[in-house]
């Protein structure tokens, strides 16, 4: 899916990366824990999430993601915008809520299928 | 450890927005070594883990990164309160963060165990009371 159809389909706003919004990414996940993302998630390119600090930004950037995106109308800080610009991550922010949000990407084929056992 | 590269970080424990700094550098200066995405993605979420547990729990500390022929070795040391319990600590889900750490999306009890996951080898040195030294391998394969 492109990230330009997440954009469409969750009718979000674009906050940094217009650039890359032709780039395809292939699975998401949604959290607000990032401990989970960094322990669960393998090989998801998009970041669904309701938590705004730049922590938010640094987790996508070692999981090698490419895209964020933010539910409830939350917005980032500049500070993590900034952070976003140098590392080349797409960020889009969207009123819906996380489990509305998720269902449409996922039920319009961008699946979460990749994530990982949870035996540590 | 002959023709090694080798970083050296100070990591802040004060602030806890600015934690997982060095880890994003290390990041940029993997990828500008050339070396495997794979290789780089471990190495970087170890740390990560490392950094942001020295943040929450240690006030801080040092991280050094060698970038050897067989391997890239983090080690991570403070002069926080130790960890009494290590077996206990390795637990996943074990967590001794406040609930303000977990507020801002972290202190699920997932990072000692993470670091290990991602890592070929880890060693973890603490003293309650002294503090702490981590030693991770991830090695390379050629």
């Amino acid at each position: 899916m492109k990230i330009c159809t997440i954009q469409e389909l969750l009718n979000a706003r674009v906050i940094v990366g217009e650039e890359r919004l032709g780039d395809h990414v292939y699975s998401a996940c949604g959290s607000d824990m990032m401990s989970d993302v960094l322990a669960y998630v393998k090989d998801q390119a998009v970041l669904l999430t309701g938590l705004v600090n730049p922590q938010v930004i640094r987790t996508a950037v070692m999981m090698d993601m490419h895209c964020i995106v933010f539910v409830r109308s939350k917005e980032p800080t500049p500070e993590m915008i900034q952070l976003a610009e140098e590392s080349g991550m797409v960020l889009l922010a969207t009123d819906k809520r996380m489990y509305e949000a998720c269902g449409l990407l996922y039920s319009n084929g961008l699946v979460g299928n990749k994530v990982r056992e949870t035996s540590a | 450890m002959s023709g090694a590269l080798s970083f050296h970080f100070d990591v802040d424990g004060e602030n806890f927005t600015m934690a997982g700094q060095a880890s994003v550098q290390v990041k940029k200066n993997l990828r500008r070594l050339g070396l495997p995405p794979e290789v780089i993605r471990r190495v970087s979420i170890a740390m990560y883990e490392g950094e942001i547990n020295m943040v929450i729990h240690a006030g801080g500390g040092h991280a050094e990164v060698v970038v050897a022929e067989d391997a890239i070795e983090i080690v991570l040391q403070d002069n926080g309160p130790g960890i009494a319990n290590i077996e206990q600590a390795m637990q996943a889900g074990f967590s001794t963060a406040p609930d303000a750490i977990r507020s801002l999306g972290f202190g699920a009890g997932m990072g000692l165990p993470n670091m290990k996951r991602y890592t070929d080898e880890m060693d973890i040195q603490s003293e309650v009371g002294r503090g702490t030294r981590i030693t991770m391998r991830v090695l390379l394969e050629n």
